[in-house]
């Protein structure tokens, strides 16, 4: 059982004094002497980047180098991390890195930033009242839909991503994905800790409505469906895919940038637009990661039209969802008295994203998933 | 924050969960085990607001302290026996880390309580943070230590050497079959509750008793996040005590995974501090003081037994045995002979002992002299490059080859306690009558007359000698690619003189053909086979053969 404090530090024992070993690089001259790099994969460029020294083949591979195979077995004897859990082939999984190179130094450095930026314009709004110039029918909409939102990114985080993790062939993609939950994750947690805060700063801020709104109000069922549908999709590429390309600029920018960002200044808020901006360049992150990995899916020599015909199959599938939840959002748009943004400019906008990014993956867009 | 602001956070993040409507809950990965009455616990508060610049601060005095062993010419005084051992130990345990990593959801879907959801997410992403971080290690080891070869390798000897492969089950065994049987029990309550202390506390230590205090920085850092992880494991533990119908599976997994743990890492940790350290100081603790100290007594009697008030039975038996293998027995010396015993088909270079070493260990375990000073003198003297083959194929040595046990894959040392069965139509060899057990009764699809269909499976061509049957021992180091850049000289040495013409090369290995002592005991009649494993185990210590009976 540990006995080291949060910290670290056990007592440290008495160490014997230093001798001179004459142990570091270029002592002597001997075969391999001068081998300096990981030499069991081939890096993307000529030199391989820290990322992919500390990430690649971390998780084996009986196509690499597992010689004596899994050794763990499941019930039904499938073992490892089974390619069989994706409907998408690939020839070689290990081709994907992550764009956004994510590794121990910039997870905590960039989330750490992000954090102390949230916090950062949370207590300048405080010191300088801000939220007092907040009208009632915004303090309303902050309450109720903004903090739903949270809801639905605790989900994704959680029951998507991080179940995602666990599934994908290589440790490229896995770790990709476990940034992506964390992401979620404190994005969903910054949202309600702020509603926190307005709940002591504003008088009429009611900091529980937000679970009546997300679990009954008409307006956010086709989110909470769509999100809740997500959750129980056993292939972990049609999560992931349904996820960052579908749902994300259908419905996720749709609210976050389509609807908080554009029209919160006209209100007098000039906070929760920084803080949703810190969750679109999340999500922004997470697709860099998905137009590579579903890009170079679709691109690949042997699978490429099977996979695409897949990806055609769950856009069939899934735009309808994500459009239905978009749709039902409309309300919270005419709840503004002063019309600063028309909710089918944003949808539109939304529209273009979501074709922009089916095209840069290599699909075009299907009827179905025509939302204007 | 203050500790009344993180509760109230805490408090308030709780209000992000929902019980879904619109589907019903899939089971992504199955467990026998059953949570419908338990009734919630609390881990550890932590919010990721004050989770990420914390975890941010730590790194960075991480990263300080990595400039400043390289300014510092740090690798000048890092004891050379140590650091060709951390070429196996960091190869090896940055899968671990990821896969504790890859485990979370296994419990998260097992454990209906959100409130433990984020304390297992926030786990899951330290652990990528861990193996990174020690990945980054190993470079840094690479880039400055004077014989990069091995490190270089890395990953690639994890997945091919038979001494990753027993590592690897210390991770594979986090994420597959039973998601609590692995997630929960194996991972948790064992693992990182039980033998963190001696990765991520004793081998700091004597890292820096060798001149490295690099990896006490690291190591230290991943321990600090432990606290945590065991906090997430005792909850659920406790979830799972409120179900009478948990706790023959609970008694099972404890049985399985506390030997398991014992068997693999005991075996690892042991032959590193023991065998990897130059620090003979009589007041040093020896492995198996730490052992007691840290497992038996912080762990076993402080946190395991207490166990029982739920009405639990832990393997008080286990215990004891693993106590009696490290003492009585001689587990980690016979390990570690092992290992030097196949220093050919290694990917560093093992030091041989010499009579400073022999004076502690005689002081630290009374009679190790006895048993394996001579043997350790004979590894010194064919080390040497001059003729003779390695160790392993000199009749001289008086060491038997061992049989390898089919479920924990180290092998069968302690030769009286062998166990030998015909298990899904094949002979097999196991170390003890638990990991007898572990194959042949727990990973089943039934326990004890009960069906236990989430049940993981032993899988894998899990006797390593098996795949190189009958072939040349320079073809299989060039297979391997456990071979220097001058296309002949080994990775491994069975000594540290860097000098070139003191270094093994493929031609001195070959000319010498393995064997996998399984399929040769496959082969044989059963009559024989009954008279070479009486032979056998009567066998030791120290793998000396037993004199060959009288012919009647
Ligand atoms: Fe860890
Ligand atoms: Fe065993």
């Amino acid at each position: 059982m540990s006995t080291t404090t949060e910290d670290g530090g056990k007592k440290e024992r008495n160490v014997p004094k230093p001798v001179f070993t004459d142990a570091e690089a270029g002592s002597q001259e001997f075969p391999s002497s001068t081998s300096r790099s990981y030499n069991y994969f081939t890096p993307a460029k000529r030199r391989a980047s820290v990322y992919e020294d500390v990430t690649f083949d971390v998780q084996p591979d009986p196509e690499r180098h597992l010689t004596q195979g899994w050794i763990y077995g499941f019930a039904d004897g499938s073992s490892g991390y089974p390619k069989e859990w994706t409907a998408l082939k690939s020839t070689d999984w290990h081709q994907f890195r992550d764009p956004n190179e994510e590794w121990e130094q910039t997870i905590y450095r960039n989330n750490a930033n992000v954090v102390r930026q949230v916090q950062h314009n949370i207590a300048n709004a405080k010191a300088a009242h801000s939220f007092a110039q907040w009208n009632r029918n915004w303090v309303d909409i902050v309450a109720k839909h903004v903090s739903a939102f949270a809801h639905g990114e605790q989900g994704i985080g959680m029951y998507v991503y991080t179940p995602a993790q666990r599934d994908a062939p290589t440790n490229m993609i896995n770790n990709a994905l476990a940034v992506g939950a964390v992401h979620k994750l404190r994005f969903a947690q910054d949202i309600i800790l702020y509603n926190l805060d307005l709940s002591e700063e504003i008088e009429s801020f009611d900091g529980q409505a937000h679970k009546e709104t997300w679990q009954s109000d008409p307006v956010w069922q086709g989110v909470r469906r769509n999100i809740e549908q997500l959750t129980a999709t056993r292939d972990w590429a049609e999560a992931f895919f349904a996820t960052a390309v579908v749902y994300e600029p259908l419905v996720g920018e749709l609210f976050r940038s389509g609807f908080v960002m554009q029209v919160a200044a006209l209100q007098g808020d000039f906070t929760t637009p920084t803080l949703m901006g810190s969750g679109e360049s999340d999500t922004a992150r997470e697709q860099r990661g998905a137009r590579a990995l579903f890009g170079m899916l679709a691109e690949d020599p042997e699978h490429g039209e099977a996979n695409k015909a897949t990806m055609r199959d769950w856009l069939a599938a899934w735009t309808p969802v994500s459009v239905e939840a978009a749709r039902l959002l409309q309300p919270i748009w005419s709840q503004l008295s002063e019309k600063a943004v028309r909710f089918e400019d944003s949808l539109e906008r939304s529209q273009a994203r979501f074709e922009g990014l089916l095209s840069d993956i290599g699909i075009e867009t299907p009827k179905e998933a025509q939302t204007v | 924050m203050s500790r009344a602001s993180i509760t109230k956070a805490h408090t308030k993040i709780q209000e992000l969960s929902w019980d879904p409507t619109y589907v019903e809950p899939v089971e992504k990965y199955a467990t026998d085990y059953t949570f419908e009455k338990a009734p919630k616990k609390d881990p550890l508060k932590q919010v990721l607001r004050s989770y990420f610049p914390m975890e941010e601060e730590k790194d960075n005095r991480v990263f300080g302290a990595m400039d400043g062993a390289i300014r510092g010419n740090m690798f000048r005084q890092v004891q050379e026996r140590w650091m060709e051992w951390q070429k196996l130990f960091l190869s090896i345990i940055p899968f671990p880390e990821i896969s504790a990593a890859r485990a979370m959801p296994l419990a998260i879907g097992a454990v209906p309580n959100p409130e433990l959801h984020n304390g297992l997410a926030i786990q899951m992403i330290d652990e990528v943070r861990h193996s990174t971080i020690q990945m980054n290690l190993k470079r840094l080891y690479m880039n400055h230590y004077v014989d990069p070869a091995g490190f270089d390798i890395s990953e690639k000897g994890f997945a091919n050497c038979y001494a990753g492969t027993i590592g690897r089950q210390f991770g594979e065994g986090f994420i597959t079959g039973d998601a609590i049987t692995a997630a929960n029990v194996y991972l948790t309550i064992v693992a990182e509750t039980a033998f963190t202390n001696v990765l991520f506390v004793a081998m700091p230590g004597e890292a820096a008793a060798n001149g490295d205090y690099l990896l006490p920085t690291v190591f230290h850092s991943v321990q600090s996040d432990e606290s945590r992880h065991i906090s997430n494991g005792y909850s659920i533990i406790l979830m799972a005590l409120a179900d009478e119908r948990n706790r023959q599976l609970l008694e099972r997994d404890l049985r399985y995974a506390w030997w398991n743990n014992h068997c693999v890492v005991d075996a690892a940790i042991g032959t590193f501090i023991e065998y990897g350290t130059k620090d003979r100081r009589k007041d040093r603790e020896s492995y198996a003081e730490m052992w007691r100290r840290w497992i038996y007594d912080d762990y076993y009697r402080s946190y395991l037994v207490p166990l029982e008030k739920y009405g639990l039975t832990v393997p008080h038996d286990l215990v004891e045995e693993s106590w009696n293998r490290i003492w009585n027995k001689g587990y980690v010396h016979e390990v570690a002979q092992f290992f030097a015993t196949g220093w050919f088909a290694n990917y560093w270079r093992i030091d041989a002992m010499d009579d400073t070493d022999f004076e502690w260990f005689e002081d630290k375990y009374p009679g190790w002299y006895d048993k394996y000073g001579k043997w350790w003198e004979k590894y010194s003297e064919l080390g040497v490059r001059n003729g003779h083959n390695p160790i392993a194929f000199e009749a001289e040595a008086n060491y038997e080859y061992p049989h390898r046990c089919w479920s924990c894959m180290v092998p069968c040392l302690i030769r009286e306690d062998m166990v030998v069965d015909e298990v899904d139509g094949q002979v097999r060899t196991y170390c003890s009558e638990t990991c007898h057990w572990t194959d042949a009764v727990a990973f089943r699809p039934e326990y004890q007359g009960r069906p236990t269909p989430a049940m993981g499976k032993l899988t894998g061509k899990r006797e390593w000698e098996t795949l190189y049957h009958g072939m040349d021992v320079a073809d299989i180091m060039t297979e391997l690619g456990y071979v220097r850049d001058d296309g002949k000289t080994l990775v491994p040495q069975p000594h540290l003189d860097l000098n070139p013409k003191k270094m093994w090369t493929l031609d001195q290995v070959r000319g010498n053909t393995l064997q996998s002592p399984n399929v040769l005991l496959n082969e044989m009649s059963k009559e024989d086979r009954d008279k070479h494993v009486a032979q056998y185990k009567a066998g030791g210590p120290a793998g000396r053969p037993a004199p060959a009976p009288a012919e009647a």
